[in-house]
């Protein structure tokens, strides 16, 4: 796109919010170098938020805006819960259409822009919740893996249906109790990045959100590897500390203690993801 | 408005000459052909300069879809998959559409109930996604057979509903519906309905001018709003009204929007009127005290059964056909019943929606008595002997 669009009109810059002067004046735009180191020199793509309090979900969703590689150039599709509550605060291009429909409109406008735009890089990332990508999204979520939509798709898994008041999901452990679940989830957790796996994609990562360089090196691989191959899946851990009864200071606890269980690091790539991943590293990139 | 006089020829991306939307409906020449409602679904979409459609088997629709995708294979279509379900397909084209294409799809019976959270979606988004439904019976009991019962479920959808009768409407009309639904002051989807396998398989006698000649593409800058190809601005906005805050602002706000949505269907009206020629259609004696309001084969039963009161019986009746539901077009029928006595609806449902709908908006205007017969359903025929009987049936014990 053209910076032109992110230009004040000097005449009108006087009445501008301080935010959007930020925005023109201090903001990582049209650099791929961009990162969480960023965060705290520049003006970032997320304005305040109006999620809980030491919410991990918030932490997840600053990281990545500040890791992908293009913003300026990048589609967002959302779905509902408690990660479209922060979509009206970012200085991105959004989308929340249904809940659970996100993979399949991220499919409709990739392949749109692709063939409006056939030269020109225009990236596409869903980013929707446990509920929305595993639950009532599967099919959307899996066939877009199937037809090798040119997506990466992020999944924030707080393990219950938080916006809706902490029911159950199928990304609940076997036995924990929720509303919907009074006697404990009575079925494992579902292993979503093996299904991702399975189901084409080109590269899978699963981890907490506790360590924000990791959380920069997933993204952008994941954003890459989809830009240049085929799907990408990316599943973050972003406990409701609410739901789960922490204080809002005992998030990164929460995520440090799972990395050592359920969502140790674990990373998929395959070769021909291997090779895109090398030669963006070559390019200084990642 | 035709532009063939501008020294420059313009082409779109298959090669075709672009030409004035009333220069293809109404000005080109036309040639006659043999073809069911499906093949003229691939017409119209041919000269429609489309960009995008997803498909989805369901009989009685598949063909349709199908002859979408030769398109494709033929460059005439930009992009073209099978999405996963009707609800993925309703959901992938709404994507295409914000991404700024003019995008069609079709589906029928249970693919509009699987797929029906997408409408009202696509509605409030102001995309103007053409959906070409040929209606056919929802379950249960399985049905693959004509039937418009899901025709009522979707007239409050917040999409412009059109209904065509014939192949030569259906051809018409999809033509129409992309240069109404995409006008800046209207840009609604728009429900191009026809009856499954009476339209859609039956092969009838067509005009169409030349496949060499295509609508001006869809220009998605000047929607109401932004398209989401990021060459404008990114606003902090989400592609709907998202403003579920608990307070009176959001709520005013979602009221208002939805109110938005209905206005800009009203103001389709005189481009409908228009490029529809008029949003109703009479056929019979104007003045007649019996009155046929109908829409699809139901209109074209009616008028074969207007024929046979006035050859056997001498009876004189008319038929008024609704062209389209929504915008309805009260002040046409509420004039053109102004004679009437009896007013019959015959429709291809059980529940009668297009009864209700007459009744509702006639209260105050007529006296007429409305019937709501005769009614068929569940794929059965509705032949004008049949519509003949009912009034004489009637008109004999009154």
């Amino acid at each position: 796109m053209s910076f032109k669009v992110y230009q004040i009109n000097p005449e009108l810059k006087d009445v501008m919010p301080q935010e959007i002067i930020d925005l023109e004046e201090k903001s990582t735009l049209n650099n791929p170098k961009r990162g969480v180191m960023d965060l705290p020199f520049y003006k970032e793509l997320i304005e305040e938020h109006s999620l809980c309090a030491g919410c991990p979900e918030a932490a997840a969703l600053r990281y990545i805006m500040a890791s992908l590689p293009n913003p300026e150039d990048t589609i967002i599709v959302n779905s509902t819960g408690c990660t479209s509550l922060v979509f009206p605060h970012i200085a991105m291009h959004t989308v929340h259409s249904l809940f659970g429909n996100q993979n399949a409109v991220a499919s409709g406008i990739k392949r749109v822009l692709e063939y409006r735009y056939p030269d020109r890089v225009k990236d596409v990332v869903v980013l929707a919740g446990d509920g929305a990508t595993v639950d009532i999204g599967l099919d959307c979520t899996l066939q877009s893996f199937f037809r090798q939509e040119k997506i990466t798709t992020i999944c924030f898994d707080n393990e219950v249906y938080a916006n809706t008041g902490g029911q159950e999901s199928g990304m609940t452990p076997k036995g924990h109790v929720f509303k919907m679940a009074p006697k404990g989830k009575q079925f494992e957790k579902v292993p979503m990045w093996q299904l991702a796996i399975d189901s084409g994609c080109k590269y899978v990562a699963r981890l907490t959100v506790s360590s924000p360089k990791r959380v920069e090196s997933v993204i952008k691989k994941a954003v890459y590897v989809a830009r240049y191959l085929g799907p990408t899946y990316v599943h973050l851990y972003t406990p409701c500390i609410l739901e789960i009864g922490l204080n809002s200071d005992q998030g990164l606890e929460e995520m440090r203690a799972r990395d050592k269980e359920r969502f140790e690091f674990f990373e998929y790539i395959t070769p021909e993801a291997q090779e895109v991943i090398d030669r963006v590293k070559a390019e200084g990139l990642l | 408005m035709s532009n063939l006089t501008t020294s420059e020829v313009k082409v779109n991306k298959s090669g075709q000459r672009i030409v004035s939307p009333d220069y293809l409906l109404f000005e080109a020449p036309r040639e006659k052909f043999f073809m069911t409602g499906s093949e003229a679904v691939k017409e119209a979409v041919k000269r429609a300069s489309v960009d995008a459609s997803v498909s989805y088997p369901i009989t009685p629709q598949s063909e349709a879809a199908h002859l979408i995708g030769e398109l494709w294979v033929e460059g005439y279509v930009g992009v073209y998959f099978r999405g996963e379900s009707e609800f993925g397909v309703m959901s992938e084209v709404a994507g295409c559409a914000m991404a700024g294409a003019r995008t069609i799809t079709t589906t029928s019976g249970p693919g509009t109930l699987r797929a029906f959270e997408n409408f009202p979606m696509w509605a409030g988004t102001r995309i103007p996604v053409q959906l070409v439904l040929m209606a056919r019976g929802v379950n249960s009991p399985l049905s693959i057979q004509p039937d418009n019962l899901e025709v009522g479920f979707l007239l409050d959808t917040g999409c412009m509903i059109w209904y065509a009768e014939n192949a030569q409407d259906l051809f018409d009309m999809i033509l129409a519906g992309f240069v109404v639904a995409e006008k800046p002051a209207v840009h609604v989807p728009v429900i191009t309905v026809v009856d499954g396998f009476f339209v859609s398989h039956t092969r009838e006698a067509i005009m169409i001018p030349p496949d060499d000649i295509a609508l001006p593409p869809y220009d998605p800058t000047k929607a109401p709003m932004p398209v989401i190809d990021l060459e404008v601005p990114p606003g902090r906005f989400l592609r709907d009204p998202f403003v579920m805050k608990s307070n009176y602002i959001s709520y005013a706000t979602h009221a208002s929007w939805q109110f938005e949505v209905r206005a800009a269907i009203e103001r389709s009206r005189p481009y409908a009127k228009h490029y529809l020629r008029g949003l109703i259609e009479e056929f019979g004696n104007p003045e007649a005290e019996i009155v046929f309001v109908a829409a699809g084969t139901a209109a074209s039963q009616a008028k074969e059964a207007v024929r046979l009161l006035k050859d056997e019986e001498g009876i004189e009746a008319k038929v008024v056909k609704l062209k389209t539901l929504r915008p309805f077009p009260y002040e046409e029928l509420r004039a053109s019943v102004k004679n009437a006595k009896y007013i019959f609806v015959p429709e291809f449902n059980v529940v009668g929606w297009m009864e209700r709908e007459i009744t509702k908006w006639l209260y105050g205007y007529s006296n007429a008595t409305i019937i709501g017969a005769p009614r068929v359903a569940g794929g059965m025929t509705m032949p004008a002997e049949v519509i003949v009987k009912e009034v004489l049936n009637y008109v004999k014990e009154s």
